[in-house]
């Protein structure tokens, strides 16, 4: 059923919160009190309060009605679709920033694929990725068009708060809570109304140790986690919590983390991976590479099979480096590292 | 002309978010000017006009800054018109929380920001409860989780608003904005007969003219006290 300014303020809150469990958060996050007034009505209950509470706590009844009413629908809308997956974007060209006609055909990108962004400071990375968050229709400046699913997509894509396409994972990202690793997964699960939260951010944490260098436990303050692990958490987080089907990474530093891991947990969410990145071997382990020149998709190369060989000896190059970090770390002098190649 | 009306609290990025978006409008052909209200001082007028937009300023000094801006507004608007501006907006800081300058039927937009906390939208009253857009900035500092997190709670007080993520240093998500905020059908020419989305406060006591002695005996008007109960003795 939907809810309207006029339904919805004869019903019982207590009835209310009882279909709607997640009312409860509503009412608790507009600093209404609702304990032991379940059974008044909505209407009832905002009566109650005297014109002084009113104008103290600027509270408009009338909004109120709506705006319960509109959250209600939210919701229900929010959790009765089945996931809506996202299977397949499509990009069609539109112009760079002269006016000219981008020079490709189509890019279809499909979930579970991995594509690198390359190209040049203000080259137009933000602008293509902003293009895809908004699910372009030729009313963006590059007048591209996207699909999804090979379908003119909902616009909710644009406006919805809980539904976003692109999730965002920089490089200086900071927490600014102060809230154990433990707290900080909860209040996410619950912005995101989970069932089953507890697994959920089990799996989580659990994940995340699986990625880090160094190990974390559920009460370690967020604030003080090493770079390295707090990408590993927010990675973890976001391949399981996040709703978005589509990753933007802004470079991932090498440090403290497992990079291939890290990739591999956001595929197995069924995610798709756009990786904005200069490092050889991030961008090598794409299955494509968009190259941005001039606002336009200058070009797009599958990776060759020589590059992918390239990438395992940068992977070896790698590996030693990280080696001689761990002696480091661990206090021990620098002495060759024999490569376990023979 | 269209009157849009944008506010958040101070250093949320509302300066440089209506820039961007400024920059944008401009490019579709729009002659867009700003009003910039605030309390004691601001020089944001100064980085408008090095941007090449005309631009007013207001300093409501001793008076509340929103009785200020709509005693204003009106005046400023005739302005608008006059000058032949397709698009005005005004910016006013949010600073007792409390009040909002929305007027019904023109478009409101709030600027908050990732960093202010996740209880902060909680404690913002109709200043971002019956804004149209919400702009959260500054999520380029924060984790995704965060981003996701302070949208739900905005959300949760304002489940009707449109909320967009906008980063007031790029730029990025401002030609998005920008796009939502002409309508044809939005165009007036006077604001008279319009009303507030919602009251101000009442405040008219014996300080609000000029009172400065502490004491009972100097308190007059509209006067409420804290309930004071004594800690129990143990």
């Amino acid at each position: 059923m939907k809810y309207n300014l006029n339904n919805i303020k004869n019903k019982v809150i207590g009835d209310l919160v009882k279909k709607h469990p997640y009312l409860s958060s509503y009412f608790e996050d507009n600093n209404f009190d609702i304990e032991k007034k379940e059974n008044l009505t909505l209407k009832e209950y905002f009566e109650k309060f005297t014109e002084e509470e009113i104008e103290d706590n600027a509270i408009d009844i009338e909004l109120q009605f709506q705006q319960i009413a509109d959250f209600l629908n939210q919701m229900s809308e929010f959790l009765g679709q089945n996931e809506n997956k996202v299977e397949k974007i499509t990009i069609f060209p539109g112009t760079d920033k002269f006016g000219n006609p981008e020079n490709y055909q189509k890019l279809d990108i499909f979930q579970g694929e991995i594509i690198s962004i390359v190209g040049p400071t203000g080259s137009g990375k933000s602008r293509l990725l902003g293009d895809i968050e908004w699910v372009a229709q030729k009313d963006t400046p590059t007048l591209r068009t996207i699909l999804i699913n090979d379908e003119i997509p909902d616009k909710k894509w644009r406006f919805s708060s809980s539904e976003k396409l692109v999730a965002q994972l920089s490089q200086n990202m900071n927490f600014v809570m102060d809230l154990s690793v433990y707290e900080f997964i909860e209040l996410h699960a619950e912005s995101r109304f989970v069932e089953n939260k507890e697994i959920i951010i089990k799996k989580i944490i659990e994940k995340a140790n699986e990625l880090a260098g160094e190990s974390f436990d559920d009460d370690t303050p967020i604030t003080s986690l090493s770079g390295g692990q707090s990408r590993a958490l927010m990675i973890a987080d976001t391949a399981i919590l996040s709703k978005s089907p589509i990753i933007l990474i802004d470079e991932i530093e090498n440090a403290g983390i497992d990079r291939k891991k890290a990739l591999s947990l956001l595929l197995s969410e069924d995610k798709i991976v756009l990786l904005a990145t200069h490092d050889p071997i991030l961008a090598l382990l794409g299955n494509k590479r968009i190259v941005i020149k001039n606002g336009a998709i200058e070009k797009i190369i599958e990776t060759t099979e020589e590059e992918r060989k390239i990438l395992s000896t940068l992977e070896k190059m790698d590996r030693t480096l990280l080696a001689y970090r761990t002696k480091l770390r661990q206090g021990e002098k620098i002495t060759k590292i024999e490569n376990e190649e023979k | 002309m269209n009157l849009i009306t944008f506010s958040g609290p101070p250093s949320s990025g509302k300066t440089s978010v209506i820039l961007k978006t400024i920059k944008s409008l401009q490019k579709r052909g729009f002659k867009v000017a700003v009003v910039k209200f605030d309390c004691l001082y601001t020089d944001d007028d100064l980085i408008y006009k090095k941007a090449g937009i005309p631009v007013k300023k207001g300093l409501s000094g001793a008076l509340c800054p929103d009785h200020y801006f709509i005693s204003n507004i009106e005046e400023v608007t005739k302005w608008g018109v006059d000058n032949g501006f397709d698009i005005l907006i005004s910016e006013s800081a949010g600073l007792c929380n409390r009040c909002s300058p929305y007027i019904k039927g023109i478009k409101a937009v709030c600027v908050i920001d990732n960093l202010s906390g996740i209880n902060t939208p909680k404690k913002i009253g109709p200043m971002l409860k019956s804004a149209d857009i919400v702009v959260i900035t500054k999520g380029d500092i924060v984790s995704q989780a965060e981003r996701e997190v302070f949208a739900s709670r905005v959300n949760m007080v304002n489940p009707a608003a449109i909320i967009m993520n906008i980063n007031g240093l790029t730029g990025q998500g401002s030609f998005e904005l920008s796009s939502l905020l002409y309508e044809e059908k939005d165009n007036l020419n006077s604001l008279v007969g319009k009303e507030l989305r919602f009251p101000m406060p009442s405040a008219l006591c014996s300080y609000c003219l000029g009172e400065t002695r502490i004491g009972e005996n100097f308190q007059m008007g509209n006067i409420r006290k804290m309930e004071l109960h004594n800690e129990d003795k143990k």
